[in-house]
Order: structure tokens, then C-alpha cells, then sequence
């Protein structure tokens, strides 16, 4: 369990390091941010929901049976719309944030 | 070098998680204090609401009471809980749910606008931003300053008086003396004691906040501060691999647990079916090799399965990427379920501080909300709301008949001293990671962790006490070269000083009361006559001294008298 970024989509505004609960993302001299240890992650997805530009992908480590796919979110017009992407194809799931869970 | 910074407030609020966000709201809408929050991470999403949750699990509909919920948790934890504690969280229930649905928090209705409720006690919500919604309510006051990045480290006490926090900063090098009047401690349980069942790269990959360390009990211990049940330890049953909660599938969309043969086993394992029982059925089926389990979804709608993706989206989204990874959706496969490592997590069993009916802990100055308060199973998040509620009134009426106090030269000259004390030693062999590793392998194969099947023996235990002791020796030697080093050797200290009275009680209570969370090879049978007590604890001169305390009553008020 853990994220990956993608410093090549992250302009360093350094939200998702304000916001992970265990203070794990650092910022580099060119303030593009990074994670040093991937493997203490809790995997709450806090940092995904701060980027807006796409930069970190959350996904499955092997030993948790992780085959690849990879989450991202976009916080749009009061809907979290979420990304699965598995070999190419794209599931979208859009949690409309002011309606309550039916279970 | 860390160079101090002193800071003087009145309501001093150590984490500024569920508890604490809503103790500081309490005080600050109540009276003219100032009030500090102080917290490792940053408040708008530290600590277990950080993905979100997807109900509160403690509310009372229309039929039930606080009568029936006391009753309710007496009976799911066996008769040793407090009373007046679970009855004053019930009272106060629904009014602080009203609140956070003022605070802007979707709670679902139906259409005569009553709040749908799943199961007994929970209603169902958009849970998701639960805790930006508590931080954007704290910003709203000028008497509420928050220190974020700021991880806490010890109190200073003044005569068994606990007068404000020692803390040091995680970007830059300072560490903090702050005064208070009175401090209230809402740091949650504590994670990480146990091998995980990730123990590898996803290691942090656990039910539990893996940054909530144990900081607050290990300070009351250290200080001498009573505490309570610490045998009585959470062992969660859930999605396997993932960790996510269960009850949402086993209550949404009605799925039982079954074997790997397909067949229902709780009915086998008869007595009541309390909270520890589902997880106990769980293990004992697979150690009859009838396993793995199962929560039996297949065949659900695919309506079903979308709900079920958008649940799971706002509190555990791995488990969505699980289902989708691996193509074997809900409805295409049941969800296997396993039993998580122990956590000692006062708001779901009773461990944590001994207080009194005002939360107030042994340590006069010192009051507790939350997972970091004992007695009181089932708080879930509305009781860690209501009980940062009642700290909060407590600490403000105690910190009006008190004065600041300051260090003298001396002592501040002996504060910075041991505050560099890590950058200022030696390289030694042992580092934080390693000494977690070993401390989790200990407390797995010698103090009932996944790996024994949770079981405990006197034996087994009397070897997890010396190694314990053994590694906090070494630790107290260890190096570091930065603030994150820093920040893991502190961790797991703390860490090591609750494993220590983790064992020490459930060396105590000789009987087996709670399945799994407390199974005692030695003594297999529940002892009412005998046992049906609190098994309490204080740290003095290194040791756990072990004192036994009787039930405190429903109608009580219970107060410290020694
Ligand atoms: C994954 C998960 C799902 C849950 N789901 C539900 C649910 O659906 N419904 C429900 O009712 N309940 C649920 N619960 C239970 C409920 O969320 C908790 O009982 C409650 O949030 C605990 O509140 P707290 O204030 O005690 O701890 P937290 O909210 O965790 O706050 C503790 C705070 O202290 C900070 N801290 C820790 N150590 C230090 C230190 N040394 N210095 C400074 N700060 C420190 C932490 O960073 C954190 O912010 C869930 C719990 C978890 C873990
Ligand atoms: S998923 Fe959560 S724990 Fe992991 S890096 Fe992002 S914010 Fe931190
Ligand atoms: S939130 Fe995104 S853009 Fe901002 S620092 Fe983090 S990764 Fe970079």
C-alpha cells in the first residue's frame, strides 16, 4: 500500500505534504514533493484528494495482491471523482460529497 | 541543536484529532480561554478519521436509551466497563451528532427526516470529510491557536501536578516548553505494538491510525498516571489484505459470515454474540482448518455493488482498488475476512486512563478524551466527541483556580539537555526501525499477537516482559541524525512503555474474559465470582504495579480518593 508521484505533474505547492497524518511527503530543493519511505504509508488517500494536478497515482503493494492498477481522485464541483486505471482501462466512480452513503 | 521556545496557555490540547478538535470547539464556545491545540500532524485530516468513516456508530434511535446502550456494552464486554462513564457518553449522544450535522456533515434521512439507521446504534453518513469539517470549525476561533507539526513528548509535572507538555517541532529546530493551567490529553490508542498482518511493505497498511504510537498513554505512564484494562486489547475483524472495516458490507447489504465450506459458523460458537465472539468464531475456524472465512456477498445486485464502491471510496478506498485489481468485485466473489493485530484503543474496548467521572486522571491538571481514555468501550466517534465535551468543561473550571508556572534556569538548562539528547549521543547499533521490528516480533510470538492465534500464557508472557525490557534499555542509546529520526526513536519509546503494561496486565487478570482480545491458555474459563473487576496499574521506580479496582455503578460518581 503506498503512493507513487509523479514530480514531472507536481508544481510544489506542497498541499499534500501540509496534509498527510504521518508527516510522510517532503518537498526537494525545487519543492517537488516525494515520498523517502513508501512503505509507511496508511494508505488514507489524503495527499490525492489536496493534488490537483494528477501527481500522485495510490495503489495496492504485492504483498496486499496489488497487479498493477492504480487510483487517482479530482475534488470537482463538489463530487470526488475517482480513477481506477487497470492495463489502460479507466473505471470512474463519482461519490457526489453532499449525499450520505445508502449502506 | 534544538533551541527552546516557551509558550504559556490556559487549555492545553495534546492532538488535535476527533477528542481534541472537539474539546478546544467546547472551550473556546464556552468560555474566554485561550486554548492551544498541539498536534503531530496537521488537523485536517490527523489522525483515524484521516480517510474518512461511514457511519457513527453511536447513536441512540428512536426506542433506544442510554439505558439500553449501557447495557448493550455491559454485556458485549462482559461486565467490566465503567458505568457512569459509558451512561454520561450515551446521554450526550445524539446532541453532538445534531451538532456535527450543524457543522455540515451529510447524515442520510428518510422521508419523514428521521436519520436511516444500519444495525442498532448507527446511522449512515458521507463521512468522508469529517475531519476537514472539525478543523474548518476550530479555525473559526480567535481563542484557538493550533501548533501543527508539533509531536509531544512528555508533561512537566510539579508535584504529581501535570502543569504543561514538554513537545518538539518537525520542521525546524525547536523544541517547546508550554505551560498550561490545565492540559487535556486526546493523543488516541495506540497502533503498531504487534506484527502487523502486512508486515512488509505495507506495513502501515493496518485498520488502526499507524501514527497514533501510544504518545498519550506512554506519557501518563511515564508521569505515574493510573491506568485501566490495558489487557482488554481490540482485535478487529476485517477485509483481509486491505483492512478495511467489515461491518459495511455485513450490514449494508446483509452478508453473513461463512466458512471456507460456505457454511454459517457463528451459531457453533453460541453464547451471546458479542463483538469479541465474531473475531474469536473467525480464528477458530480456520484453526480447524474449515477456513479461510468468508462475509458471503456474491450474487449482490450490481446497484448493491456500486453503493458499496462509493461506502468504501469514503472511508477505505483500497479496498474499492482491491475488488478492481483483481477483478473479483462483491458480487463475483465474497470478501474474505481475517482478524487484525491487537491494538490497544480505548474509544472500541476499555484501556487507557483511569479517570473519574469528570475525566479527570490521577494526575491532578491532567484530563482525558477519547481513544486515549479507558473504561468506556464503544465510544466510537460521537463518544469521543461527547467525551472531549465533558474534558473540556472539567479543564476549564479546574484551570481557573490555577497560576502558570515556569522552569527555573536550572531546569530549563536540564530540559535542553534532554531534549538533544538523541543528536548529542553516540552512533549506537540499534536504530528506531530495528527496534520495532524486534518489539513487534516479540509482542506477536510471546504476548498473543496474529502469529499464536492470539493466545496468552503465563510462560510466554514472563519472556515478553524481559525482552521488552531488554530493547527499552538499548533504546534509551539510540541516534539521530534529523527530526524524522528523531520522531521514530520517540514513537517507539512510547511504543515500548505500553507494550510493557500491556503485559503486565493481562499477567494480572487470571481468567479469560474477552475471546482473543484476552485468552488466557492458563486459566480458560470467565471467573465471575473472582474477577469481575478493573485491573488498573501505575508505573513506579520502573515497575508495573498492578491494583484491582471494584465495578463503579450506573448511578455513581465516581471521584479519586487514592
Ligand atoms: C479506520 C477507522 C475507521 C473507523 N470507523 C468508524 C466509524 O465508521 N464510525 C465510528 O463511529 N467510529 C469509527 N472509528 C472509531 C473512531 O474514528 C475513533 O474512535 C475516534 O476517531 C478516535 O478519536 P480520538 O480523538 O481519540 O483519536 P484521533 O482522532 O485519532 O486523534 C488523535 C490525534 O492525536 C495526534 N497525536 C498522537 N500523538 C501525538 C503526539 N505525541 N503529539 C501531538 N499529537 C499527537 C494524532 O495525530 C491525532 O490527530 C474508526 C476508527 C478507525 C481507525
Ligand atoms: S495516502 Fe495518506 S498516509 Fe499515504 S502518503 Fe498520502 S496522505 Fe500520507
Ligand atoms: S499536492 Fe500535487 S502538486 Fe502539490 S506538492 Fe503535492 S504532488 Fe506536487
Amino acid at each position: 500500500m503506498s503512493i507513487r508521484i509523479d514530480q514531472s505533474l507536481c508544481t510544489g505547492c506542497g498541499l499534500c505534504r501540509d496534509v498527510c497524518p504521518g508527516g510522510l511527503i517532503r518537498q526537494d530543493e525545487r519543492k517537488k514533493a516525494f515520498i523517502p519511505e513508501p512503505r509507511d504509508c496508511w494508505g488514507c488517500a489524503a495527499c490525492l484528494k489536496e493534488c490537483g494536478y494528477g501527481a500522485i497515482r495510490y495503489f495496492l503493494g504485492s504483498d496486499m495482491g496489488g497487479q498493477g492498477a492504480y487510483l487517482v481522485v479530482k475534488d470537482e464541483q463538489g463530487c470526488l471523482h475517482w480513477q481506477i486505471n487497470k492495463n489502460g482501462l479507466h473505471t470512474h466512480i463519482r461519490v457526489n460529497k453532499k449525499e450520505a452513503n445508502i449502506y | 541543536m534544538l533551541k527552546p521556545k516557551i509558550l504559556t496557555t490556559d487549555i492545553l490540547i495534546v492532538g488535535g484529532g476527533t477528542a481534541g478538535c472537539f474539546a478546544a470547539l467546547t472551550a473556546a464556545e464556552t468560555s474566554q480561554a485561550q486554548v492551544l491545540i498541539v498536534e503531530k500532524a496537521h488537523i485536517k485530516r490527523s489522525g483515524c478519521l484521516a480517510a474518512g468513516v461511514n457511519a457513527l456508530n453511536a447513536y441512540l434511535p428512536e426506542g433506544e436509551t442510554p439505558e439500553s446502550y449501557l447495557e448493550y456494552v455491559r454485556q458485549d464486554a462482559a461486565g467490566v466497563v465503567r458505568e457512569d462513564l459509558v451512561f454520561s457518553l450515551a446521554q450526550n449522544f445524539n446532541r453532538v451528532t445534531r451538532k456535527l450535522e450543524e457543522l455540515g456533515l451529510r447524515i442520510l434521512k428518510d422521508a419523514d427526516g428521521h436519520y436511516v439507521v444500519r444495525g442498532r446504534h448507527s446511522i449512515k453518513i458521507n463521512g468522508e470529510n469529517i475531519k476537514p469539517l472539525l478543523a474548518s470549525s476550530v479555525a473559526q476561533y480567535t481563542n484557538i491557536r493550533v501548533l501543527n507539526r508539533v509531536n509531544v513528548t512528555d508533561y512537566i509535572c510539579r508535584e504529581h501536578k501535570v502543569v504543561g507538555v514538554l513537545a518538539f517541532s518537525l520542521e525546524k529546530d525547536v523544541f517547546y516548553v508550554i505551560y498550561a493551567k490545565a492540559v487535556i490529553c486526546a493523543t488516541g490508542g495506540a497502533a503498531g505494538l504487534y506484527r502487523p498482518n502486512n508486515p512488509g511493505f505495507s506495513r502501515h497498511k493496518m485498520w488502526y491510525c499507524p501514527f497514533n504510537t501510544g504518545a498519550g498513554y506512554a506519557m501518563g505512564i511515564r508521569a505515574g498516571a493510573e491506568m485501566t484494562g490495558f489487557e482488554m486489547r481490540f482485535i478487529a475483524l476485517r477485509c483481509k489484505d486491505t483492512i478495511a472495516p467489515t461491518g459495511t458490507i455485513a450490514q449494508g447489504v446483509k452478508a453473513v459470515q461463512v466458512n471456507g465450506r460456505g457454511e454459517e459458523y457463528l451459531g457453533r460458537y453460541a453464547g451471546i454474540l458479542s463483538t469479541p465472539m465474531r473475531l474469536w468464531a473467525t480464528v477458530a475456524e480456520n484453526q480447524r482448518g474449515l477456513g479461510p472465512c468468508y462475509l458471503q456477498t456474491e450474487g449482490i445486485t450490481v446497484q448493491q455493488e456500486e453503493e458499496l464502491y462509493k461506502a468504501y471510496l469514503n472511508m477505505a478506498p483500497a479496498q474499492v482498488l482491491s475488488w478492481l485489481d483483481s477483478g473479483r468485485n462483491p458480487r463475483l466473489a465474497n470478501v474474505e475476512i481475517t482478524g487484525t493485530e491487537p491494538y490497544i484503543v480505548g474509544g472500541h474496548c476499555a484501556s487507557g486512563y483511569w479517570v473519574d467521572s469528570r475525566r479527570a486522571t490521577t494526575l491532578p491538571g491532567l484530563f482525558v478524551a477519547g481513544d486515549a481514555a479507558g473504561g468506556c468501550p464503544k465510544k466510537y466517534v460521537p463518544g469521543c466527541l461527547a467525551e472531549g465535551e465533558i474534558a473540556a468543561l472539567s479543564a476549564l473550571e479546574y484551570s481557573r483556580g490555577q497560576e502558570s508556572q515556569t522552569f527555573s534556569d536550572d531546569e530549563m538548562d536540564a530540559v535542553r539537555v534532554r531534549m538533544n539528547r538523541c543528536f548529542d549521543s553516540r552512533q549506537s547499533l540499534y536504530n528506531a526501525e530495528q527496534t520495532e521490528e524486534a518489539m513487534q516480533k516479540i509482542m506477536d510470538e510471546y504476548a498473543g499477537g496474529i502469529g499464536t492465534g492470539y493466545l496468552i500464557d503465563g510462560r510466554k508472557l514472563a519472556i515478553a516482559a524481559r525482552k521488552i525490557q531488554e530493547l527499552l534499555q538499548c533504546a534509551t542509546e539510540m541516534h539521530a541524525e534529523n527530526l524524522p529520526e528523531l520522531l521514530h526513536i520517540q514513537e517507539v519509546v512510547d511504543r515500548l512503555y505500553v507494550c510493557k503494561v500491556v503485559i503486565a496486565h493481562m499477567q494480572a487478570r487470571k481468567e479469560t474474559r474477552w475471546p482473543g482480545y484476552q485468552q488466557n491458555a492458563d486459566y480458560p474459563e470467565r471467573d465471575d465470582p473472582n474477577w469481575l473487576k478493573y485491573v488498573n496499574s501505575r508505573y513506579r521506580a520502573g515497575k508495573v504495579e498492578i491494583v484491582f479496582r471494584d465495578i463503579v455503578k450506573k448511578g455513581e460518581f465516581y471521584e479519586h480518593s487514592d
